[in-house]
């Protein structure tokens, strides 16, 4: 009974489906709009990240290798007094930064080994008198303040919490700048998981509010009457 | 790792009119000091930039009763109430901001979109616009100052009591292990270059610093004090008309009963 039932219905039911679907075949290829869709919108959103990850940062980003290699660790090995050996502080408490051919002439009036680097740095530079134009990869913009004296002297941090293990690395990267702003990319950051706005290290990416964020953590300073945080004028200048 | 704080300072600045003989000395320190562009006619003085500006006071009256006083101008740094100084709190891009650590009102021209809001609400002209990008002369731009950014065309700026300054000096200070200053260490480009001392600067929280004393002088008074802008810049001058020239007085309305010090 029941089965009789369902069929009467079923034939019912199916004979204006058919009419339907059939009347949509001739106008349109019916499932497939759903399925272009997705399809369609996979494609385009793939191509779109791929386009913002990939292509554009590499458009944006321009390439420079530094004038010589440098090994870190070779050095290391060599001096006593760890990073501050070459990158010390000045007696007024300013920071010398990158070492100058002062520092490297004592040892470097000869050629030591046998690298091609090392010649290029004697023949070139040394013998010449000729400073090293080096590519800082921390070089910070014009309109910011900041004081090695305060978070190395004062606050007691390591190096290596803002520059990463660079003392351990053999040769130097390749420098990466915005060809519109000129400003390095290892301020920006530029590990993958940075995209994302993720950050294993602390020294993965070095923007602004990275260093707001460990201001308020270390500091906990509130004296700026606008924002009740550290102040703008802590930084910028 | 929290810190302990630094003591609170509220630095502040007594000029002496008595002493200010107008040279402008410290209109020029401040310009080099600060790398404050100019322009090659300088005529139009709405247009000119001067952080520190000399004003020319006189009483009025004909010859032979008649006296002058000069005024030297820099941003007064005003307090205001808890910290809210005119301009900071019309500020809507938070480029402009009271420090309640150093009582100094700081001017963020990377911040800055120039609304120029500021300007309307400072009562002492101490902002500036900077209408044009700067432009030094050939071979100038080799002496400017790397403790300061220039700024752009479109931004707002003013005196910011050297705090570059302020801050090398600290960087000193940590290098020698200290927290604190000494008086001598934080000193402005025109207070240094005031050839007759009119020109005191410290910490008016401090009793050892000079200013602490000066400001508590009879002839002490602050510009347009009655509109509650706070200012950290106090003058000195034994001339009564002098006193009287720096804010509205009722007649008969005597002069240099500063109220709120701090």
């Amino acid at each position: 009974m029941s089965t009789e039932d369902e069929n009467i219905k079923e034939v019912e039911a199916v004979e204006p489906a058919e009419d339907e679907s059939s009347r949509l075949k001739s106008e349109n290829p019916g499932n497939g709009i759903a399925g272009m869709t997705v399809l369609f919108f996979t494609i385009g959103f793939a191509a779109s990240l791929i386009v913002g990850w990939i292509v554009f940062p590499n458009l944006l980003y321009s390439k420079k290798e530094q004038p010589i290699d440098f090994n870190h660790v070779m050095h290391m090995e060599e001096v006593d007094d760890g990073c501050e050996s070459c990158h010390f502080f000045r007696e007024d408490g300013t920071y010398s930064g990158v070492p100058k051919l002062d520092q490297c002439i004592d040892c470097h009036e000869e050629i030591q080994g046998d690298s091609r680097d090392e010649a290029v740095f004697v023949e070139e530079y040394i013998s010449k008198g000729k400073e090293v134009p080096w590519l800082i990869y921390s070089k910070q913009p014009d309109c910011v303040f900041f004081s090695h004296s305060a978070h190395v002297r004062l606050a007691k941090m390591d190096c290596v919490t803002c520059h990463g293990p660079i003392g351990e690395s053999t040769t130097l990267k390749t420098y990466e700048y915005n060809r519109i702003t000129g400003y390095s990319r290892d301020i920006w950051g530029r590990n993958p998981e940075n995209m994302l706005g993720l950050k294993k290290n602390t020294w993965d990416r070095m923007k602004m509010n990275d260093c707001a964020e460990c201001h308020m953590e270390e500091t906990g300073r509130k004296s700026s009457v606008s924002t009740h945080k550290d102040g703008c004028f802590v930084c910028h200048k | 790792m929290t810190q302990e704080h630094r003591k609170a300072k509220k630095f502040g600045m007594v000029i002496d009119l008595d002493k200010c003989t107008g040279c402008g000395s410290c209109m020029v320190a401040c310009m080099a000091e600060n790398n404050v562009p100019f322009r090659e006619n300088e005529t139009d003085k709405l247009k000119s930039i001067t952080w520190m500006r000399v004003y020319k006071l006189t009483n009025g009256k004909p010859y032979p009763k008649e006296e002058i006083c000069y005024l030297p101008r820099p941003c007064m740094h005003c307090e205001g109430h808890k910290g809210h100084s005119p301009c900071v709190t019309v500020c809507p891009a938070i480029a402009t901001d009271y420090d309640m650590d150093t009582g100094i009102v700081s001017q963020i021209p990377t911040r800055c979109f120039g609304c120029r809001y500021c300007m309307a609400a400072c009562p002492y002209h101490a902002r500036y616009f900077n209408w044009w990008d700067p432009v030094w002369p050939e071979g100038m731009e080799k002496s400017l100052s790397p403790n300061v950014s220039p700024r752009m065309r479109g931004v707002v700026e003013k005196c910011t009591f050297c705090f570059h300054r302020y801050q090398l000096a600290l960087d000193k200070a940590y290098a020698e292990e200290r927290r604190e200053l000494e008086e001598h260490e934080y000193q402005t480009s025109c207070t240094q270059a005031c050839p007759s001392d009119a020109i005191t600067f410290g910490d008016l929280l401090n009793k050892n610093h000079a200013v602490y004393k000066l400001k508590k002088s009879t002839n002490a008074f602050r510009l347009l004090e009655k509109l509650g802008t706070n200012p950290k810049i106090y003058y000195l001058s034994s001339r009564e008309w002098v006193r009287r020239a720096g804010d509205n007085y009722r007649p008969g309305e005597g002069t240099g009963k500063i109220k709120s010090h701090h």
